[in-house]
């Protein structure tokens, strides 16, 4: 939770992973090249008094996860959203055990997705019913840019994804958050190109497709795809940082966004470890469009508390306290909206 | 203009298609040798190791032919450095083996599409930053009457340029009457459409600003050196080694 000018805002941190990125897990070279890119992001888009050393940069573990989000970073809850990336690393990116673990222990405070990859062919689909089972899980992380054998990377609409999405929804796993990383083959076409996003959530309405940094590098053209399909949704990771370095460009992002999708959703992240959650809390809350960009509209406290935590509260279903709720669109029928917040002013 | 100079200008013809932007400017060109008896030597890099594969070899294979097009130039190398793909995409040039033939079965037919798709988006952008200004300049006037805009309507500065040379780049008409508010293939907008495809082409330009911006800024935390965006005589440039500072 977060307070501030007497308005307090439940914080679901929708993306964080707990990594492990030491040399003595990289299994080749681009183990190296991969983190060292992480970190680059990192320096280049941190206040200075928020970037880490390298060492600490590659490694944080659980006990420094839960104080940088639940203690000093505001967050009531937090999403670990895994990259394998078994190709690049011996022990795999995301550090499974470490994390289920502790979010086995911290029930109330974090949720454990996990991934799958269609190139796994059916014994990723076998793996895929124990690890629901093993994790619980309602969510699952999907980095289409991972390398698999001779292949480097995969499309959410190839025949195979498709049969994991049919397991899902037999599963019950409805939030596919995807990744939409550089894709390399083929190599003819967009490697960043967000189309297959458009065709699963036409053909799988019932599942929620979030794609993380809303799309970014094509930001237009997943606007556009989210605007026509209602269960895609935009998360805010690495995006979020601009509101720092360029806050300007910031502005675009989330102007275009509540322009084209709505403020229903928006999902914030900290994308914790490339980012910590508290700086970015803070300059949210504090944030306003410029005057002079004046083809959006000001953002609203309403807003800003979908943003930062009830859109995927309510996509969890993580209970958020009554107070930290808005009044549902619902209840006006019956009364004006907000008449609760006048008693006693 | 001294064998260096003209070279560098020659790269300065080569784009990142994405960026919509020289790689001179962009700071993609790490270093430049020019031995008397005609050799070249590029080194290219990018803001990341994971850069997508297909704009580096676009950028690393244009720079290889807008440098062998010059009468004087002998042997050409251009190498790609810390990138995933520095091995595949060097290996691909010094062989002159050609798109397919650098990639193999990661490869289907050719890069065409790509940079078609690019080139347009970057005429997008350029259209929009136009309208925009004139939106900008006059808050009074209504959306909907930027569908009449023509090119003599534009103002005889950069940005009008910049629109200009795009056009060429998809054959669309430069005419002075030519409408300014027109598709890829040069068709104009219905009155009620021009507002929503005003947004869209909004979307694209701040797609490409942002972009470029943060590729920019990638590039100076990985090397840890300023923007060479502006102009420095390139002989000041030069290190023993040859390359840019």
């Amino acid at each position: 939770m977060y307070r501030k000018d007497g308005t307090s805002y439940y914080i679901v941190d929708a993306h964080v992973a707990l990594w492990d990125a030491r040399p003595e897990n990289q299994r080749n070279i681009h183990g190296k090249q991969f983190i060292d890119c992480f970190y680059d992001y990192h320096r280049n888009l941190s206040p200075k008094s928020e970037v880490w050393s390298y060492e600490e940069y590659l490694y944080q573990g659980g006990e420094r996860l839960m104080k940088d989000l639940f203690t000093d970073g505001y967050v009531d809850h937090a999403i670990f959203q895994p990259a394998a990336l078994g190709e690049f690393y011996y022990k795999g990116f995301g550090q499974t055990d470490e994390a289920s673990e502790l979010a086995a222990e911290h029930p109330d405070k974090l949720t454990y997705n996990h991934n799958w990859d269609p190139r796994n062919g059916e014994a990723g689909m076998d793996q895929l019913r124990v690890d629901a089972e093993r994790f619980g899980l309602k969510g699952v992380k999907l980095y289409t840019a991972e390398w698999h054998g001779d292949s480097r990377g995969w499309r959410l609409d190839d025949p195979w994804a498709y049969r994991y999405f049919e397991l899902c929804r037999e599963l019950g796993i409805r939030n596919i958050h995807v990744h939409k990383g550089p894709t390399i083959r083929p190599l003819d076409r967009d490697a960043f190109d967000v189309a297959d996003v458009d065709h699963v959530a036409t053909d799988f309405t019932d599942l929620n497709f979030v794609v993380e940094h809303c799309g970014l590098p094509r930001l237009e053209d997943f606007c556009w795809i989210a605007t026509q399909e209602p269960n895609v949704h935009a998360g805010l990771a690495v995006a979020m940082p601009f509101i720092h370095t360029r806050p300007r460009y910031f502005a675009q992002i989330i102007g275009e966004l509540l322009y084209w999708i709505g403020e229903d959703r928006i999902q914030f992240s900290s994308d914790y470890a490339l980012w910590t959650p508290r700086w970015l809390i803070e300059a949210l809350v504090d944030f306003q469009i410029p005057e002079d960009l004046g083809e959006y509209a000001p953002i609203t406290t309403e807003q800003k508390k979908k943003i930062l935590g009830l859109n995927a509260a309510k996509m969890y279903d993580i209970p958020v306290p009554a107070e930290l709720q808005l009044p549902e669109a619902d209840e006006t029928a019956v009364g004006p909206r907000g008449a609760d917040d006048l008693v006693g002013a | 203009m001294g064998r260096h100079e003209i070279a560098y200008t020659a790269l300065g013809a080569v784009v990142d298609p994405e960026l919509d932007e020289p790689i001179t400017t962009l700071g993609f060109v790490r270093s430049l040798v020019v031995s008397p008896g005609g050799n070249v030597k590029v080194h290219l890099r990018l803001p990341t190791s994971f850069c997508s594969p297909n704009f580096a070899y676009l950028m690393a294979s244009d720079a290889k032919d807008a440098l062998t097009k010059l009468y004087w130039t002998r042997r050409v190398v251009v190498e790609l450095d810390d990138h995933h793909d520095s091995a595949i995409i060097n290996a691909g040039l010094a062989a002159d083996a050609g798109y397919r033939g650098t990639f193999g079965h990661e490869a289907e037919e050719s890069l065409d599409e790509l940079r078609e798709t690019f080139r347009r988006k970057a005429h997008t952008a350029a259209m929009e930053r136009c309208l925009t200004a004139l939106l900008r300049a006059d808050p009074q006037r209504p959306e909907s009457s930027l569908g009449d805009v023509r090119l003599y309507d534009l103002p005889d500065d950069a940005t009008t340029e910049s629109l200009l040379r795009r056009r060429r780049g998809l054959g669309l008409s430069t005419e002075p009457d030519a409408l300014v508010m027109v598709d890829h293939l040069g068709r104009g907008y219905a009155l009620d459409d021009v507002p929503l495809a005003l947004r869209r082409a909004r979307s694209t330009r701040i797609s490409i600003d942002g972009n470029a911006h943060f590729c920019r800024g990638l590039l100076r935390t990985r090397y840890g050196e300023p923007d060479v965006t502006t102009f420095v005589p390139l002989n000041t440039l030069m290190t023993e080694e040859g390359a840019l500072r």
